[in-house]
């Protein structure tokens, strides 16, 4: 079976990128390829990317209020025929604001301290599916 | 294969040749994979194969030559060129897993629908990196894609086969690194078209020019030329005048670059990997034949090389 491929990137203002370097190193370890961008994207060049690299997990990285784009994000991967890719957010994000992500259609939103592990053990279980469904173009 | 896995193909295939992109990632997915249904993708595409230019980019780690390519994007983009780039990142030896950073170089065009970045780990390719990349080469072209472009780093043979299967290779150093001159020396040079001396703007980089100019001279003297050039990819410099050179290679050089035709070109891939194969079969070979030859040849009856040809009549016959 190929590896699983993650996009990790951060939409929006903020530029503290220290985070998503350590989560995307701590994947490539647990035998991933990811694709890693600089801070600053633009919504548009991500559902681009994310197309063309054909990724099955986006981890995006938020913190200040970088989250409120995330539904943003979702209707555009949705426009762009993306609705397969499962999205992850990790950082600060205020319960309520979490309700808002989780009907927009991200899959689930680590908060501070949670483990390396559990981001990539829940990665690994959203990306299985897509996997197998490789056979099928 | 099931029949709604063919139709399933079939209509992958049409809307790649349709020049939907996320068919074409979707499909390059597949090869990457080595999925059962790649080889029927690669059949289906053939008859679209043949119009891009391929030009590949190789040289040591770090020289610059995401951001080189980034360069020439902007370039040929202005010549209204729409270009794909697959960029061969190498994976950890120790994870299988890889960080793919190359488009990063080349963020500029993100969200440039004229142009399509694709990342290929090295990671364990049934039939070598090189058919991979050859095929993902032919899934980019059958899309439609004016240019194809192609990242590699400059250090095994899989580099040298790539390059091989490209119209134009450009092979890129950095200023002063002698290291870098050697991993030159061990055959890279050979199948430079056009060498860039990228970085010019750091010292060293004219005698970094001399340097390969006099390692060129040493080749034979009915050796197609090969032009020097520098560039300083961060800033654009001297990269017009590189795409003018390559364009001019290209024209004198349609026949003599990349395999032309699927017939040549399986036939060179099928060459390479059955070489590879074979060469894994033989090194671990515990059959009396190979004993009883490197007997042979330890007792100084028999060369190496008619060692292995004895070898090979024996199993091809
Ligand atoms: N001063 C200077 N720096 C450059 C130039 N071109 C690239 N760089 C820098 O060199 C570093 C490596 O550039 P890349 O484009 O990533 O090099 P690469 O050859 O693609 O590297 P790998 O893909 O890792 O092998 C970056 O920090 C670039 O900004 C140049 O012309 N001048
Ligand atoms: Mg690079």
């Amino acid at each position: 079976m190929r590896p699983i491929k993650v996009l990790v990137t951060k939409i929006g203002l903020d530029g503290h990128d220290r985070g998503s370097r350590v989560v995307a190193a701590h994947l490539r370890d647990a035998g991933m390829e990811v694709v890693y961008t600089p801070p600053w994207q633009q919504i548009d060049a991500v559902v681009k990317l994310a197309m063309e690299e054909d990724v099955d997990v986006i981890g995006l990285s938020c913190l200040a209020t970088d989250h409120l784009l995330v539904p943003k994000l979702m209707h555009a991967l949705r426009d762009g025929g993306l609705a397969h890719v499962k999205v992850v957010v990790g950082g600060i994000v205020p319960d309520e604001d979490e309700v808002t992500l989780l009907d927009a259609g991200v899959s689930r939103v680590f908060h501070p301290g949670t483990s390396l592990d559990d981001i990539t053990e829940t990665i690994t279980d959203l990306a299985t599916l897509a996997l197998a469904n490789d056979e099928h173009p | 294969m099931s029949n709604a896995a063919n139709d399933d193909t079939a209509e992958l295939v049409q809307r790649l040749m349709d020049g939907q992109r996320a068919a074409l990632a979707r499909a390059i997915t597949h090869i990457e994979s080595g999925a059962s249904l790649a080889p029927r993708i690669l059949g289906a595409i053939q008859s679209a194969v043949g119009n891009a230019r391929v030009i590949g980019f190789t040289g040591a780690p770090g020289v610059g030559k995401s951001t080189l390519i980034n360069a020439v994007i902007r370039e040929l983009r202005k010549r209204n060129k729409s270009v794909a780039v697959a960029a061969v990142d190498p994976s950890s030896p120790i994870s299988g897993g890889a960080i793919l950073g190359d488009r990063v170089r080349m963020g500029e065009h993100g969200s440039d629908d004229g142009v399509f970045i694709r990342s290929i780990s090295s990671r364990g390719h049934l039939g070598g990196l090189s058919a991979t990349t050859a095929q993902v080469i032919d899934l980019m072209d059958a899309a439609g894609w004016d240019v194809v472009v192609i990242e590699t780093v400059g250090a095994g043979q899989s580099e040298v086969e790539i390059a091989q299967i490209a119209d134009i290779s450009v092979v890129v150093c950095a200023p002063g690194l002698g290291d870098d001159v050697q991993a030159i020396k061990a055959g890279i040079l050979e199948i430079a078209d056009v060498l860039v001396v990228n970085k010019a703007d750091q010292p060293l980089a004219d005698q970094t020019c001399k340097q390969l100019v006099a390692m060129l001279e040493l080749r034979h003297a009915d050796r197609r030329e090969v032009p020097v050039l520098t560039t300083v990819a961060t800033s654009g410099d001297g990269v017009e005048r590189l795409v003018k050179v390559i364009e001019q290679q290209y024209q004198e050089n349609v026949e003599a670059t990349r395999v032309r035709g699927p017939v040549q070109r399986f036939q060179y891939l099928i060459a390479n990997a059955a070489g590879r194969q074979l060469q894994e079969q033989l090194a671990t070979s515990s059959e009396k034949a190979m004993h009883d030859m490197c007997a042979r040849v330890s007792r100084g009856e028999l060369s190496v090389d008619s060692a292995a040809r004895s070898l090979l009549e024996a199993m091809l016959r």
